[in-house]
């Protein structure tokens, strides 16, 4: 919302500073966005007459002006205007100015042999408009030696404040001022909006026309009918305000109802009489209807959609934009005049539908004052009459005012409960007295009504905010959150620090945070998991954002791949985050999901890189696990995987059979190849709320007992079928004897010709653990007879001789 | 026959004088092994007078410790010697570099929220958290939000199939997580719930995909002043400015009322930006006081309770913060600006510590 200091200054009485208002402004909730200073750049610029224009001696298309620039002393320039003529007046900027609007800086030049010493400008070489067809051409009365600014009105800042939408009644220059008097910046002038007497009766009637259940669509219409204007050119003052808001003037009549909008807030639409058929009929449109709108689209509505209609087709879509056909001209003669309320609810939904956007509109759905339709009508006619002439007809009123709101109750007591400010109450009373409020009622209770133009009001704490924000937010005491208890109780629930505690594990371990988004394309989402009908987004961005992800490995994998293809190959990337499974509220959950690619590290003297394998994934899962407390030996290993992964160099770590606690392993290549990633990945999926929750809550640890006597560690080696899984004989061997075998650990792994096909050499160090007594040969001896048979029944292998 | 004190001279000057350790090794069997000189004397003992013996025992006795003593030095200085000759040989060249490990990093939105969580935790607020896909009700309508509200259009909602023409959409905000935590406890409420939000706006200062958090404070008693109290605190722990300038001033949120945008000094003297005094304001969070249609939409008597709530993008105060000039790079997983803009695992913010190293 625009509008200039001058223009404020006809609706409020003020002898506040530019900065004091624009202050003013921010603190009652209408932010200020700007302040356009237009002067600045042509101080220098004073007005000039052309005393005498001849024709250049040496150039067609040129002139030699002699210019009097009012300070008695006259100057000679080159001119290539064509409406450089003697004795208009025009802006001259003297030798040595900067011109805005080409950046060039005036020096004598001589021209085709003239020396010119000066320039007469156009609008677009000052830098106002885009208007270079020719030079300034000031109205004949204007003094000379005057600066050109304030001639032009252009010493006039606009300013430029944002509008929240609860404040449609701001859309108007004179709701601002409104605002600004309650805050103490002025007051409101009054608004001459007294009748008009109408000449005669309107030779077009109007009939509102909607079923009982849409009668709200547009339930009041006032119009006026004024025959004998013309339609001509505004005068300077109504361009000047329209250019300085950004408006480009069209003609008299379009510019008033634009003026209108803009000042009071009341849009308005003006038909040409003449190309009305018959009276006029507010109604819904029929399905398919079309209309020719001003904007010179063709439309097609529907039947939610209000239009105002003659005997032969709608003229006008109402509350957005009126037609082509009936709209003025400058050969229109009698017009008719619409001032009506349109519903803001089904407004809104003609424009989105229509994808028409336009100031009426703008306002319509944010809710106009539907008492001011008349008074608006009168203002409206008053400016018809002193710009275009004519004579007004009696009002057209069709309909009524639809209902205000209802009176609301305050307490006053609850503006120092709700805001801890302490306000008297013949200030709040004040306060809403200057918005448009009337208070009445007992003391503790009072009843308060609503003006008209503020439908936002809709309870209490409303009014409670109209008196604080005039009062000043500022003035509201800072007061520090008491607290419940002496010291905080943990802001965390278990859940949430296990993903904090993964996320600065996996950081420690090397990996890389990064956080990709909760989308992905539909088809690499398919790699990695049926998706279901539920998560996939109606209306995505684009189709690589189509779906909520499964899993947050393509994303985590495609980003290894732009990394790759900036040179950076060896990639570690985690992200603690959501995967998605289905639409509701629990069908969500967080997976703490890193890759890690390339080799293991770079080229180094001491210590060759190797290829990053399913094991290293299997470390960092191992690691976030049991800093989560998870007993990770009681996890089993199960290998039937995930298609995405590698078949045979992956696996789920579990607790019993249903619960996953992770997923680890190679990333199958057929998804690397669909991704476009080059491999080896391998990568791993934590589950931290999969973990189980501890069953004591108390912090102290199982007693210590450390033995005195030392360990004895036992190597073996059997050869087994290669299909034999390391853990079944790691688990063979430690069930072998319960209270002396304290680890088992895999020290070797061979397979070799010598060995047979199919077969494999494992080696294990066995660790006793005395507790009790040193062991004697014999007792060792036993235990590791035992591990053999042990494992050799479970696995069918043999002790290597 | 050599007396002790001859003795002494004789073998200490040998010690002194031997360069190797077998050299001393020589000296030690020919003083004190079975045939040493030193044994000798003491044999000879056994044919001496008793009271002479004692006498002449004792000078025997302190002569084999001083001998001794004198050989274990001198054997430990020549260890040393050789050992040290041995370490010469041994030099390698300590310029080289180590096996180079990866250096893993924190995003900084997981450090940010941490941030947040630290500071609204020492008020005694607790994480809350709530689903990405919502339905309209919790997103919108229950906010104080109806299907024709103008706000709604602003959001640029993500829609969802859903079911019974019920579409589910992704929520536009975090404030779907007070209606959830209001609707399911009691009063008094005092949560902060930081998590993913999303609109569909894709340019330089919107991403699909950004992050919130938000505060809900409901109780008997808490006013518009507490707020202010609370997010002055907050934006200058946050900050890290003690006297940083923090402006509330009126604003619209349709489930608040009154409703605040607060704003923190800043300044752009000399081309460089930065947060404290100046001549500038910056917005960075959304509040008010809570409107009490949503407190009655999730069934809390707004005649009983009151309290407030704000919100604010997790991004944009990193960004300012940190100094981090696009959002969209937030979301690249650039290796370069996860590593440049990341934070080591043990910088773990805390009271005690500060928020920052």
């Amino acid at each position: 919302m625009k509008f200039t200091l001058s223009w404020l200054k006809e609706h409020l009485d003020t002898t506040a500073s530019l900065k004091e208002i624009t202050d003013a402004l921010t603190m009652v909730g209408l932010e200020l966005e700007g302040v356009e200073d237009r002067a600045k750049g042509l101080e220098t610029f004073v007005t000039a007459k052309v005393l005498e224009a001849t024709q250049h001696p040496n150039a067609d298309r040129l002139r030699v002006c002699t210019v009097d620039p009012g300070n008695g002393e006259t100057v000679e320039l080159v001119c290539g205007a064509p409406n450089a003529l003697t004795g208009m007046i025009g802006v001259f900027a003297p030798g040595g100015s900067y011109i805005p609007g080409t950046g060039i800086t005036l020096k004598p030049t001589e021209i085709r042999g003239v020396t010119s010493n000066g320039m007469l400008l156009s609008e677009r070489e000052m830098n106002i408009s885009d208007e270079h067809d020719g030079i300034i051409d000031l109205p004949e009365n204007t003094p000379i030696g005057q600066p050109a600014v304030i001639v032009m009105g252009l010493d006039d800042p606009i300013i430029e404040i944002a509008i929240t939408p609860n404040r449609g009644d701001c859309l108007g220059v004179r709701g601002v001022a409104r605002d600004l008097a309650a805050a103490g910046i002025g007051s409101l002038k009054p608004l001459a909006n007294g009748p008009v007497p109408g000449a005669f009766k309107s030779d077009i009637n109007v009939h509102l026309d909607f079923d009982a259940n849409a009668q709200a669509a547009c339930p009041y219409f006032v119009g006026r009918y004024i025959r004998g204007v013309s339609n001509g050119e505004s005068p300077q003052w109504l361009k000047e305000k329209l250019l300085s808001i950004g408006l480009r003037p069209i003609s008299a009549l379009v510019d008033i109802t634009n003026l209108m909008t803009f000042d009071l807030n009341r849009p308005l639409h003006v038909f040409d009489a003449g190309k009305i058929k018959g009276d006029l009929t507010v109604r819904l449109a029929k399905d398919g209807e079309t209309l020719k709108a001003l904007n010179e689209k063709e439309y097609t509505l529907d039947h939610d959609m209000t239009v105002i209609a003659d005997e032969s087709a709608a003229e006008a879509l109402g509350g957005v934009m009126g037609g082509e056909i009936s709209g003025v001209s400058e050969t229109t003669q009698n017009v008719f005049v619409e001032s009506a309320y349109f519903d803001p609810v089904r407004t809104a939904m003609t424009g989105r539908k229509l994808n028409l956007q336009s100031d009426a509109r703008y306002r319509f759905e944010r809710g106009i004052d539907p008492a001011f339709l008349e008074n608006g009508m009168e203002v409206a006619t008053r400016l018809i009459l002193d710009l275009c002439g004519g004579e007004p007809s009696e009002l057209v009123v069709a309909g009524a005012s639809p209902a205000t709101t209802a009176p609301i109750y305050l307490r006053p007591d609850r503006v120092q409960e709700l805001t801890g400010v302490e306000i008297s109450r013949d200030e709040i009373q004040r306060i809403l007295a200057i918005l448009g409020f009337e208070v009445s009622g007992d003391s503790d209770q009072w009843q308060v009504s609503i003006p008209s133009w503020r439908s936002d009001i809709v309870h209490e704490a409303c009014l409670v905010e109209e008196v604080v924000r005039i009062n000043g937010f500022d003035a509201i005491p800072a007061t520090p959150l008491p607290r419940e208890t002496s010291l905080p109780k943990p802001a965390l629930n278990q859940n949430q620090k296990r993903r904090s505690i993964s996320r600065r594990i996996l950081a420690g371990r090397g990996l890389v945070e990064a956080v990709t988004y909760s989308f992905m394309g539909d088809k690499e989402a398919a790699l990695f998991a049926d998706i279901q009908r539920s998560v996939v987004i109606g209306n995505p961005i684009s189709s690589e954002l189509s779906v909520m992800r499964p899993t947050a490995l393509g994303n985590l994998i495609q980003a290894a791949g732009r990394n790759a293809d900036k040179g950076f190959a060896d990639v570690d990337l985690f992200e603690v985050g959501p995967e998605y499974y289905g639409d509701g509220p629990d069908d969500q959950r967080i997976a703490a999901t890193g890759i890690r690619t390339g080799q293991t590290h770079t080229k180094h003297w001491a210590e060759a890189p190797k290829p990053v394998d399913a094991y290293m994934a299997k470390a960092d899962a191992n690691a976030v696990l049991e800093a989560l407390g998870a007993p990770v030996e009681k996890l089993q290993v199960f290998t039937d995987v995930r298609p995405y992964y590698h078949p045979g160099r992956a696996g789920e770590l579990h607790l019993g059979p249903k619960n996953t606690l992770a997923r680890f392993g190679e990333i199958n290549p057929k998804v690397l190849r669909a991704l476009g990633v080059k491999g080896p990945v391998v990568a791993f999926e934590i589950y931290p709320d999969a973990v189980p929750t501890p069953k004591s809550k108390s912090a102290a640890r199982k007693l210590l007992s450390l033995s005195a006597f030392q360990p004895i560690e036992r190597d073996f080696a059997f050869v087994v079928d290669s299909d034999i899984d390391a853990a079944k004989i790691v688990q063979a061997a430690r069930g072998a004897e319960k209270v002396l075998i304290d680890d088992v650990r895999v020290f070797d792994l061979f397979e070799g010709p010598s060995l047979g096909e199919g077969k494999k050499s494992l080696a294990i160090t066995v660790v006793l653990q005395p507790t009790e007594k040193t062991l004697t040969d014999e007792e060792i001896e036993g235990v590791a007879q035992k591990v053999v048979q042990s494992v050799e029944k479970v696995t069918g292998g043999v002790l290597r001789s | 026959m050599e007396t002790p004190d001859q003795l002494r001279d004789a073998l200490l000057k040998d010690i002194n004088t031997a360069d190797t350790v077998q050299a001393l090794e020589d000296i030690r069997v020919a003083a004190l092994g079975k045939k040493g000189r030193i044994t000798d004397m003491m044999k000879g003992l056994s044919q001496m007078e008793p009271d002479e013996r004692k006498a002449a025992g004792q000078a025997l006795n302190a002569l084999k410790g001083e001998v001794a003593d004198a050989l274990e030095a001198k054997k430990t200085s020549l260890g040393d010697a050789e050992l040290d000759q041995r370490l010469m040989t041994e030099k390698i060249d300590i310029t080289l570099s180590p096996v180079p490990e990866s250096k893993g990093t924190i995003h900084p939105i997981s450090q940010t929220i941490d941030e947040i969580t630290l500071i609204f935790g020492e008020m005694g607020f607790t994480v809350a958290e709530g689903p990405d896909i919502e339905d309209d009700w919790h997103n919108f309508t229950a906010l104080n939000i109806p299907l024709d509200h103008p706000a709604r259009q602003e959001h640029d909602t993500f829609y969802l199939p859903g079911e019974d023409g019920e579409r589910k959409v992704l929520r536009t905000h975090t404030s779907p997580v007070q209606i959830r935590t209001m609707t399911d406890g009691e009063p008094p409420i005092r949560i902060i719930v930081p998590g993913r939000t999303y609109r569909s706006d894709y340019d330089a200062t919107h991403s699909p995909m950004f992050h919130q958090v938000e505060g809900l404070v409901i109780d008997k008693t808490s006013h518009m002043g507490h707020l202010k109290g609370c997010l002055i605190e907050f934006c200058r722990a946050f900050f890290e400015v003690d006297d940083l300038p923090v402006r509330f001033r009126p604003s619209y949120f349709p489930f608040t009322e009154p409703s605040a945008e607060v704003d923190i000094g800043c300044t752009r003297e000399g081309g460089e930006f930065r947060i404290g005094h100046g001549d500038d304001w910056l917005e960075i969070l959304g509040s008010g006081m809570i409107n009490p249609n949503v407190l009655s939409n999730c069934g809390i008597d707004p005649n009983e309770y009151q309290g407030f709530a704000f919100g604010m993008g997790v991004e944009r105060v990193a960004m300012l913060k940190y100094g981090i000039p696009d959002l969209r790079t937030f979301f690249e997983s650039d290796l370069r600006w996860l590593r440049h803009y990341g934070f080591r695992s043990l910088e773990v913010p805390g009271m005690v510590g500060g928020l920052n190293r």
